[in-house]
């Protein structure tokens, strides 16, 4: 049996309600597609149990009404997993995996710079990347902001 | 604060010691720094919004520019993914051109970094030597795809220019310099006491820290982290050839600098292996204009480690998201570790020693004559002349414009 293969039992056997979520791309691909309430224990039993030790990056993604995030984790075994969750807009709230990755501070702070994310439990610091005098409400990566290039748009002027 | 002993300094995002914008700000007490906070975000202009309005060909162009050092390590990462969504068949040949292309790019990088480090630690000598050494690689990479940096070598679907077997040859010329001038580094960073005592124990990262860092590249490698790309997610030509992961024991600047140093003799074994079983065949296939609607996860290691970019796309000719992690952000938690409880002037080479990304695009030209059968080289006034001669003739004229510069002393 594949990695990939024995990855997917695994997960099957430990949360049912994956049934028909779990996918093998190609070898050393699989995604996973998981509802926000349903996260954290896959995520938790992905990097513990399944030790996939290594999170590469988290992706945000603008699906209109929705948030998406996808975790890419990876470990010894050489798949990389594409843990995907999403959250309604609305009220973007997520919780920080910075518990389980120290490094993924940085990606998260991207998140809420650039998509507008709300994580939970992330440490004080620093925001990333955009400047301390970026408007509170102005999501660059979400769909519907756009980019004026004869104003300085993006630049609150009164601040 | 002045009746405390401990004191909070900022360093950057412009400062003399950094290269590139980035902001620290440093608790100290005495020399001994107590916590780093890193503000970085300075040099971030947009390109994963800008690439979503514009075409995917378009895009291989953008991102490549992400880096001016690993510029061909993005692009390929970029359109990797692209072709793993489209269902694209590289051709094999292209393949192992990309392989030597990023090889190159990373030789030229590794030595970059070695007269950094040297510059840093002040070895000046060391910068001398490998920045020279470096040009040999420069060279070749000019010739081959006519530019230094940047090459615009992948195209979505295989490469834009096909490697002679001329081209072949000087290619191995090349690398019989470059690895006897490496034996001599390998000798130098080995033997030479001062690179040992200034490099030994600092910017300490165990092997602990870099799994729960994630740190990547040969940062993670020096810790006895066995962890590179090529050969964990083969892509290219890496899983048709034969090389060794370079690891180090030693968990500190110096053994970053010995995996960089050995790591060169491993890509002038790709780059040999790769000529020699170069095969025959076109270099790119037609690909189309739209991408059918999509995700792919793609994975490069990049001269300083993983680099990895996510494309979704939705049946257009444009992408609906690139996502890219480069390396550097993927390494910046380590190097707040490396920094606690070290002393103030270990910083620079600490924050070097990841290999922070710069660019490097400056170049010196020596133009020949075209008619002249003695190939003499213009001078720096004659070129000038020649060119504000040229554009007198396309309408463009800037004798006005030069004497008023001249008449406040702002040209030669």
């Amino acid at each position: 049996m594949s990695q990939e293969e024995k990855i997917k039992e695994e997960l099957l056997k430990k949360f049912n309600y994956l049934e028909g979520s779990v996918n093998i791309i190609r070898p050393r691909r699989m995604s996973i597609e998981v509802s926000l309430d349903n996260f954290m224990p896959v995520f938790a039993y992905l990097a513990k149990e399944l030790e996939l030790t290594h999170l590469c990056t988290i992706t945000g993604l603008d699906e209109q009404e929705r948030l998406g995030f996808i975790y890419h984790l990876t470990g010894e075994s050489r798949v990389m997993v594409n843990l995907k969750t999403s959250v309604a807009k609305a009220n973007p709230l997520i919780k920080t995996v910075t518990s389980y990755f120290p490094g993924a501070e940085i990606y998260e702070r991207e998140l809420e710079d650039l998509f507008g994310a709300k994580v939970e439990g992330l440490p004080q610091g620093n925001r990333y990347p955009l400047t301390d005098d970026w408007p509170v409400d102005q999501f660059p990566l979400r769909k519907d902001w756009k980019p004026a290039l004869d104003t300085e748009q993006g630049v609150d002027k009164n601040a | 604060m002045h009746n405390s002993k401990d004191f909070k300094i900022p360093i950057g995002p412009q400062h003399p010691a950094l290269k590139e914008p980035e902001g620290f700000s440093v608790a100290l007490k005495g020399e001994k720094i107590l916590g780093v906070d890193i503000r970085l975000g300075y040099n971030h202009r947009g390109i994963e919004k800008a690439a979503e309005e514009r075409t995917y060909i378009q895009d291989i162009y953008l991102i490549e520019r992400v880096c001016g050092i690993c510029s061909h390590s993005h692009s390929t990462c970029f359109i990797q993914a692209v072709e793993e969504i489209a269902g694209l068949a590289v051709p094999r040949r292209a393949l192992y051109i990309r392989t030597i292309i990023g090889e190159l790019e990373r030789i030229h990088s590794h030595l970059l970094w070695l007269g950094v480090a040297g510059h840093e630690i002040g070895f000046d000598t060391l910068l001398m030597y490998s920045w020279r050494d470096r040009e040999v690689v420069m060279d070749i990479l000019a010739s081959i795809t006519g530019n230094r940096v940047n090459y615009g070598m992948n195209t979505i679907g295989g490469v834009r220019r096909d490697i002679s077997p001329e081209q072949s040859q000087e290619i191995l010329i090349a690398l019989d310099i470059l690895e006897e001038r490496t034996k001599y580094y390998i000798e130098v960073a080995t033997q030479e006491s001062t690179i040992i005592k200034r490099l030994s124990g600092v910017g300490i990262l165990s092997r602990e820290d870099v799994l729960r860092l994630d740190a990547v590249g040969p940062t993670a490698r020096a810790s006895g982290v066995k962890r590179d790309v090529r050969a964990d997610d083969p892509y290219a030509a890496y899983g048709e050839l034969e090389f060794k992961v370079i690891t180090d024991e030693r968990c500190d600047v110096y053994g970053r600098t010995v995996v960089r140093v050995k790591e060169l003799m491993e890509s002038y074994k790709i780059i040999r292996q790769a000529l020699k079983n170069l095969p025959d065949g076109p270099i790119a296939i037609k690909a189309p204009r739209k991408i059918p609607a999509g995700e792919a996860l793609s994975r490069y290691e990049a001269p300083r480690g993983e680099d990895v970019h996510y494309v979704r796309a939705n049946g257009t000719e444009k992408p609906d998201r690139v996502k890219v992690r480069a390396p550097t952000l993927a390494n910046i938690q380590a190097v707040k570790h490396m920094l606690r409880d070290r002393y103030l002037a270990d910083m620079p080479i600490v924050i070097a020693a990841i290999d922070p990304c710069f660019s490097c695009t400056d170049r010196l030209i020596a133009l020949k004559e075209q008619e002249s059968a003695t190939g003499k080289i213009i001078s720096w006034p004659a070129l000038h002349a020649y060119s504000l001669e040229w554009y007198k003739k396309q309408g463009i004229d800037f004798t006005a414009l030069n004497k008023k510069l001249s008449a406040k002393g702002l040209t030669g």
